[in-house]
């Protein structure tokens, strides 16, 4: 689960892949997740983080998660 | 250390459309409260869904017809809608201000005459009055509006027996520009029936007793100028009652029909800029009554069957988000505990629907839909609400009017209805239902027991 390299990200939100064109907007914290992501930290570190840092249940943030990531492979924005 | 607040992580393309001319926030703004009672409040003591309705606003909304039309016209007369809503407070409500009965069938007409109306303030409209109907009505002496030449026939075969006559109105159909016109309720002015009709009634002035003519023109009426043209018609046709049938008409009835603020599916605008001022239908069919040439002193009274006009805005529908998923083509989508079952209205109106807590500024259009696990159960095709999460909560605005008359019992059960009175104490005046009372009416046939 990694984000592809060329994606910029921008700490705003602002998502762009030079690939295809296409430009996203991301909330706050699925952008603290790209930004995370990029740095190429493992989901299950980042995860830990944001339970620890936000109110919310591990399986809410699991469920999210999948979701997220779902997108993301949709929008063609990790590596296969 | 307090922890961050949460909301679910989202991407969302980013696509170069026209921008949304009333952005993204439009309907984001939570509604935390109803007349001062917190939404959470009235959902932990009532349940999950639960109707509301606001007495102030009701009261409000007939005062504001009323004004309207009163300071433009001598005497004006408004009749409920029973249709509309027909829950015994709401009609209470209505009656205390003034109001009359407008009913379309014998249902409708007991309801009326239980809540105390009296029978001459009831006006009986309707295609489907039975014999017993009829005699009802006539017993009761309320105003039947004529529908059809075998309901005419029928009446006065009713008529025979009895020691004083019906009283009678002809329901007209016209044409003033609308589309489509209802053409199947009345005798139709343009092709003579309905002449032909009157003067089958001054035939027969001996069983029966002309007091009124009736048009209502549709419902949801966007053009102020077609009751103008409505009433000018009618105007017409009552004039000449009087001169050439020596029938004087002592009511005109323009019936209802007239929009409340919520948005027509399709529509461009919102509602509350679409929708002309009541002002506006109350000048235009006063200032053709007023130039019609009724001599001083024989203005007719002004009937009017406003429904969705005095009962819409008072009512609000709120209910529990049940879960959020994604759609095969990647659209969200969010569960609600209440579907079309309960929110007929759904099927013409883009409710306005607002979160009840707050959140940040991120929004997420997603499709709305209820419990009922069929495909046309959807609430709102594409709504942009805020990043709304299981068990949150949500106020659909505006749906007093024929929701809780032609709610279907159909895989859940009805809920609570609460009245917030003047001082926003909660009175329940519907029940939730149970599965007892469902079942009530049923039988198990001997065969299948055991
Ligand atoms: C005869 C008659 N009067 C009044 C009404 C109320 O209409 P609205 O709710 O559009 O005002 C109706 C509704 O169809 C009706 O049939």
């Amino acid at each position: 689960m990694k984000l592809k390299k060329n994606i910029a990200t921008s700490e705003a939100g602002f998502v762009f892949n030079p690939a295809t064109g296409d430009s996203f907007a991301a909330s706050p914290l699925a952008a603290e997740i790209l930004e995370l992501l990029k740095a190429g930290q493992a989901p299950a570190a980042i995860q830990a983080s944001l339970l620890a840092r936000y109110e919310v249940s591990a399986s809410q943030l699991q469920r999210d998660w999948d979701d997220l990531m779902a997108q993301l492979h949709q929008f063609q924005l990790l590596e296969s | 250390m307090t922890k961050l607040p949460y909301e679910r992580p989202t991407i969302r393309k980013l696509t170069a459309g026209p921008l949304s001319k009333f952005g993204p926030r439009a309907g984001a703004r939570p509604v935390a409260e109803l007349e001062g009672v917190p939404v959470p409040e009235l959902l932990a003591r009532f349940g999950s869904p639960l109707f509301v309705l606001s007495e102030r606003q009701l009261r409000r909304s007939y005062q504001a017809v009323m004004r309207a039309f009163g300071t433009r016209y001598p005497q004006v007369q408004l009749a409920w809608s029973y249709k509309t809503n027909y829950l015994n407070a709401v009609c209470r409500v209505f009656h205390q201000e003034g109001a009359w009965a407008e009913v379309v069938s014998g249902l409708e007409l007991e309801k009326a005459l239980g809540n105390g109306v009296p029978g001459a303030q009831i006006l009986f409209n309707g295609p489907g009055k039975t014999r017993a109907d009829l005699a009802r009505a006539a017993e009761v002496d309320a105003v039947i509006h004529l529908d059809n030449a075998d309901e005419l026939h029928r009446l006065l075969e009713v008529a025979a027996g009895r020691p004083h006559r019906p009283r009678v109105a002809l329901r007209v159909n016209l044409d003033a520009g609308i589309f489509p016109q209802w053409d199947r309720f009345g005798f139709n002015l343009e092709n003579g029936q309905a002449w032909q009709a009157l003067q089958q009634v001054a035939a027969a002035t001996e069983q029966l007793d002309l007091v009124g003519l009736h048009c209502h023109l549709g419902t949801y009426i966007l053009q102020p100028a077609a009751y103008g043209v409505a009433a000018t018609k009618l105007a017409a046709l009552a004039l000449r009652c009087q001169q050439e049938l020596s029938l004087p008409v002592r009511y005109l009835d323009l019936g209802g029909g007239f929009p409340s603020q919520n948005t027509l599916k399709g529509s461009y605008l919102p509602g509350p800029d679409a929708v002309p001022d009541l002002d506006d239908y109350a000048a235009a069919i006063a200032e053709a009554l007023l130039g019609a040439g009724f001599r001083v002193g024989e203005l007719p009274l002004l009937v009017l069957e406003a429904g969705r006009a005095l009962v819409d805005e008072a009512g609000y529908l709120l209910g529990t988000v049940l879960a959020t998923k994604r759609l095969a083509d990647g659209r969200r989508a969010t569960v609600l505990d209440f579907g079309v079952n309960l929110l007929f209205t759904a099927y013409w109106y883009d409710h306005h629907i607002s979160p009840v807590r707050t959140f940040s500024e991120q929004t997420e259009p997603t499709v709305l839909y209820g419990p009922l696990c069929m495909n046309i159960d959807v609430v709102r095709e594409s709504i942009v609400l805020p990043l709304l999460a299981a068990g949150d909560q949500v106020v659909v605005h505006r749906v007093g009017a024929y929701n809780m008359s032609q709610w279907q019992q159909f895989i859940t059960l009805r809920p609570h209805v609460v009245l917030l009175d003047l001082q926003g104490n909660p009175h329940i005046i519907r029940e939730a239902e149970t599965l007892e009372y469902l079942q009530q009416p049923e039988r198990v046939p001997a065969h299948l027991q055991g």
